[in-house]
């Protein structure tokens, strides 16, 4: 049974996917219900790959038991099953957030919003298991697709975003399959763990830089690294609330760990291939990280704002994996992770706002404070944690990040952290001046009547993820030293 | 040295911690229970003073518990002589402030009252964090907390000035904030610890072009706090804040905080060997003599009586900095012992001007000639804090700038005597001045104000009183003068932990 | 000859990417956008199979008698670019959605004439 388990991880939600037409059609509750069961379930057996990892070593699964490096295999790394653990955990969230978003649509739309969902989990926990490159393009896929067509329910706009998302993803997707056809044509294997012994004599061969730069072009679409960003702005303001937070948090961080992988455990990091196309992403992080704040502070509605922020946070995790040290590959897990809550919690924030007031626009926030203070004291930790106050985890993700630069004297990336928390401090307090210090000018609509300030599924994952992002500030020794220093890989430690 | 494991270091930090979370939670029903929690923390910490202070003049140090909070990196709070100093000044104050900040707000009614108490709490509770931590990342954190628990405080009114000068505060802290954090990250991947040790813990100097890029970092992070112009331009812009804001925490937490961020650079992670060595440490010092005269000459020219205040304590504040970089052991003291004299001297200023507020809404110094007639205590005590912030003998600030003298006079800058002597003249003449006019003039319309109310003037006669009582007995109290010789002695010798 | 042939076929594959790229990046129509889309992916399809190639060799069904594996072409390019093929299909499929409700939103499929009715 225990062998099992990594099966399970990409199974189960791909089951509750499939069964959630069936199941919505006879009643919302038990949609709910399943869902929520299924991500639970996943993030159990996740949790327990990952200890398994953690004691034992990586954790292999055959899939229809054919032989690697015949068959399909499962590869789950400390990496990979942390990954999942915070995949399938904040899908679990997101799935109990999104009851008020659809609970007044009709069976067809909430089937299909869960059913998708389920799919576009199963995606990513795919990549993140997955051990063969083909098959890794096809979790991709299921995961893209699914994300199309959820962007889509965001109404006229959401769906051009979804076209446009859907031209510049299938072309980022189409690149990352380029090179596992080259890679295939050099190594003969799909199969990573065979492919990294194979291409070690390889790596001098003129297809590798090719191989390298269309890996780095289409997983940098993917992530929505500047400047292959373009689609992601408008699918983040245009996709419902619980969607973009998930797209922010999640979507685009798992490309970065395909992209860790690849750099880091297959290929041969210090060869010089590798160090130039780390040193322009690392150049390029570090444009996007400026360039994502100052378009942030451009904006003036609350989620455009942070789909721009977001841009500036993939750069943070390519800006420390480009640094290829230990700290700066820890900085760049742990923000993985540490933006991955601060941006769903913020999102989850943005759609509380919206669902309870219908505000869009940041000059809209005056004197919310006093109606909702939960969430606008939740909103001050994240934000505290943006801008990398002490002892958030913001702060720790620039500590290792800093001290990652200065190992390489990198300055360059040191005065671009610098700059962009102070341009993170700009667009931040700008909103706690509107919703702490002005008072409220007119009367406010409520939408939704409820006991407290927001009903209990949304109020709950706010308070959850805040504390999680306090959390893993204060004990973030402990995440380190248990999870994050067995990541690091061998070659850079 | 003896270095005692014990909780009493979290005991000193908690009280102000708690009653801020507790006035929150429990301030917005009844005004008289936030009140109660200040002066209940404020009179813990009276206590805990008295309690430790004669521990750790006998030579201990009290040590809390590790906590790690990035590998090999701990969080650990320790009480020396020298956090003993400033922790001192702070809880002695804070429960004065508190009396007053009572009086005060109800005179003046002022909205927002809860966030007033609890990040008035805040600021006290990273006040005494700032003193007791034990190394560079538990300081950088306390650092950070003053600076956000302070900007509520700025912003109190809530109108578009505050919001500006707010603002204007931030960008000054945060970005200084930020490149003191560059400084410590890049120290601690140099020598591999941030801990505090008395005399510098630097060792093994090869190559000493980062060594001063990191000292210069990190006094661009701490200055801005204490003022250094041209880091100063918040100082004054802040100003706006209610006067009981603007006495404990732009005359002593905050701005006392960048100055001992100062000490605790300059004594106990570089060392006056080093420093001399690397010869930084001059730049610092010009800085400081530069801001003295400075400072003063704006001084003058300002009529808003806590705008005057305010370039006054930068001038002040720079008399430490000065202290500091001469690095020697005289100097060092005077220094330290600067920060209690002019913690009390100062804060009886801004009292007073708070007093005057109350009484009479008028903030320009053209506006208050002949007030002495209507409020002879309050101006008295104002005629008493300005000699002394000039350097008269049996006030506290003699003492200080006594040592501060003889300090610049053993390591031969004579330059900076001669600036020590300009720059208490100015003071005389921008200080004493505003108590000369208010008892020489007379207005016939001051005629419908009496006495400041009692709640307010208490406070103001207690500090006014310590600033002459220090002065004749150094030691009276909690033993400032004894704990400041100590501590110098401790950094010039480079003994203990 | 043969070497010439097949980089001249990698040489077109290129083209061929690089064709529906340009149209992606510059084609008004929406519709237009998704054939150049396809023909993307289409000539990934084309490399994978290309890479599969063998001169001399025949399906891989085992015949009788033949056990040298040169005698076999690889069969896993064409496996996996049924799959590919699936999952062009199923973009496809996904983008022809998108496009109808964009032509009930909007009555359009010209970007430009979208860009402009979304700003009404």
């Amino acid at each position: 049974m225990r062998d099992f388990f990594p099966a399970f991880i990409v199974i189960i939600p791909m089951t509750i996917s499939l069964l959630a037409p069936l199941v919505g059609r006879i009643s919302k509750v038990f949609l709910r219900l399943l869902t929520m069961f299924g991500f639970f379930l996943s993030v159990i057996f996740s949790a327990i790959v990952l200890r398994e990892t953690l004691t034992v070593g990586n954790v292999y699964y055959n899939f229809g038991n054919w032989e690697a490096p015949y068959g399909i295999e499962y590869v789950i790394d400390p990496l990979g099953a942390t990954i999942a653990v915070m995949v399938s955990f904040i899908a679990l969230l997101i799935v109990i957030y999104s009851r008020e978003f659809f609970k007044d649509e009709g069976w067809l739309k909430n089937a299909a919003y869960y059913s998708l969902f389920g799919l576009m989990v199963t995606g990513l926990l795919g990549m993140t298991v997955s051990g063969d490159a083909f098959n890794l393009y096809v979790f991709l896929e299921i995961s893209s697709l699914s994300t199309y067509a959820l962007i889509a329910l965001g109404g006229p706009r959401g769906t051009v975003a979804a076209f446009k998302y859907l031209l510049i993803g299938t072309v980022g997707a189409s690149l990352y399959l380029f090179s596992v056809a080259y890679l295939y044509g050099i190594t003969g294997t799909l199969n990573f763990a065979d492919m990294s012994e194979r291409i070690l004599p390889l790596m001098d061969s003129p297809a590798m830089i090719l191989i390298v730069i269309l890996l780095f072009l289409g997983l940098g679409i993917k992530m929505a690294l500047f400047p292959l960003h373009m689609w992601l702005p408008d699918a983040h303001s245009y996709a419902p609330y619980p969607l973009s937070a998930f797209m922010s948090g999640v979507l685009i961080k798992v490309p970065a760990y395909v992209m860790i992988r690849y750099y880091f455990f297959i290929f041969d990091v210090n060869h010089a291939v590798l160090q130039n196309v780390l040193q322009i992403a690392g150049i390029l992080a570090a444009i996007g990280i400026v360039y994502g704040s100052v378009m942030a502070i451009a904006q003036t509605e609350f989620k455009r704002m942070l789909a721009y922020s977001s841009v500036a946070g993939i750069g943070y995790v390519v800006m420390g994996m480009s640094m290829g040290n230990a700290y700066g590959m820890i900085g760049a897990v742990f923000h993985i992770f540490n933006h991955a809550f601060m941006k769903v919690a913020l999102f989850f924030i943005a759609g509380g706002i919206k669902q309870k007031f219908d505000h869009i626009k940041i000059d809209e926030f005056k004197g919310l404070l006093k109606k909702m203070p939960v969430s606008m004291y939740s909103f001050l930790i994240l934000a505290f944690s943006m801008i990398g106050l002490p002892p958030t985890a913001g702060f720790f993700s620039k500590w290792y990040l800093v001290n990652g630069a200065l190992q390489e004297g990198l300055w360059f990336f040191i005065v671009v952290i610098v700059v962009s928390s102070v341009l993170n401090a700009v667009y931040f307090f700008r909103i706690i001046e509107f919703a702490f210090l002005n008072k409220e000018e007119k009367e406010r609509k409520c939408k939704i009547q409820s006991r407290f300030e927001l009903p209990l599924s949304m109020l709950m994952p706010i308070v959850v993820m805040t504390l999680l992002v306090l959390a893993l500030g204060i004990f973030n020794a402990d995440f380190v030293s248990a999870i994050l220093t067995s990541v690091v890989p061998e070659v850079i430690k | 040295m003896d270095v005692t494991v014990s909780i009493l270091p979290y005991l000193f930090v908690l009280p102000p911690l708690i009653a801020a979370i507790l006035i929150m939670i429990t301030g917005n029903r009844n005004p008289d229970v936030r009140e109660f929690w200040t002066i209940l923390a404020g009179i813990i910490n009276f206590g805990l003073v008295f309690y430790v202070y004669r521990r750790i003049l006998d030579g201990q140090i009290l040590e809390s518990v590790h906590f790690t909070i990035v590998p090999n990196v701990s969080f650990f709070l320790k009480i020396d002589t020298t956090g003993m100093i400033f922790a001192g000044v702070a809880s002695l104050l804070w429960i004065v402030t508190s009396f007053y900040s009572i009086g005060y707000m109800r005179a003046a009614n002022k909205i927002n009252q809860t966030g007033y108490f609890a990040s008035f709490a805040m600021c006290i509770f990273a006040a005494l964090g700032i003193s007791f931590a034990g190394n560079l990342f538990t300081l950088f954190i306390f650092y950070e907390v003053l600076t956000i628990a302070t900007y509520p405080l700025v912003i109190h009114n809530r109108e578009q000035e505050h919001i500006e000068a707010g603002r204007k505060y931030l960008a000054y802290t945060l970005i200084t904030g930020q490149i003191f954090l560059v400084g410590i990250i890049w120290l601690y991947h140099l020598t591999g610890t941030t801990d505090f040790v008395a005399g510098g813990f630097i060792q093994n100097v090869d190559n000493p072009t980062p060594f001063i890029m990191i000292f210069l970092l990190m006094v661009i992070g701490a200055s801005a706090k204490a003022g250094l112009i041209p880091l100063h331009g918040w100082l004054p812009a802040a100003m706006v804040a209610p006067t009981p804001v603007s006495a404990l925490l732009h005359a002593v937490a905050v701005v006392k905080a960048g100055a001992f961020v100062l000490v605790r650079i300059i004594g106990y992670v570089f060392g006056f060997d080093l420093l001399a060595s690397l010869g930084v440490i001059d730049y610092l010092a010009w800085a400081a003599a530069f801001t003295i005269i400075i400072a003063s000459v704006i001084a003058m020219r300002q009529d808003n009586l806590k705008r005057r205040l305010a370039f006054s304590t930068i001038g002040q504040l720079s008399y430490i900095i000065l202290g500091l970089a001469l690095i020697n052991e005289q100097a060092f003291m005077g220094a330290l012992f600067h920060i209690v004299a002019h913690a009390f001297m100062k804060i009886t200023l801004f009292f007073c001007a708070g007093a005057i507020f109350i009484n009479t809404g008028y903030k320009y110094i053209s506006q208050i000639h002949g007030i002495g007639k209507q409020m002879p205590i309050t101006m008295a005590m104002f005629g008493i804090a300005s000699l002394g912030i000039s350097g008269m003998p049996f006030t506290v600030g003699f003492i200080s700038k006594w040592n501060l003298a003889l300090g610049a006079i053993a390591g031969g800058n004579y330059l900076y005597i001669f600036v020590l002597i300009a720059s208490a003249m100015l003071s005389a003449s921008y200080l004493v001045t505003v108590f000369v006019l208010a008892f020489y003039n007379k207005n016939e319309e001051f005629t419908e104000f009496r006495e400041v109310r009692k709640d307010i003037l208490i406070p103001i006669l207690i500090t006014g009183a310590m600033s002459i009582i220090l002065g004749i007995f150094p030691d009276a109290g909690p033993h400032f003068y004894e704990l400041a010789i100590r501590s110098a002695e401790i950094v010039a010798n480079g003994t203990g932990g | 000859m043969i070497n010439f042939l097949s980089t001249l076929i990698y040489g077109l594959i290129v083209v061929m990417f690089l064709l529906g790229f340009y149209g992606i990046m510059t084609k008004n129509n929406l519709i237009k956008k998704l054939i150049a889309m396809n023909i993307m992916q289409i000539s990934i399809i084309f490399f994978f199979i290309t890479l599969g190639l063998k001169l001399d060799a025949t399906i891989p069904v085992e015949l009788p008698g033949v056990v040298n594996v040169d005698a076999y072409i690889n069969p896993l390019p064409h496996a996996l670019m049924l799959t590919a093929i699936v999952v062009s299909l199923s973009t496809t499929g996904v983008a022809l959605a998108l496009m109808i409700r964009i032509k009930n939103f909007l009555n359009t499929i010209e970007e430009d004439e979208i860009l402009r009715r979304m700003e009404e």
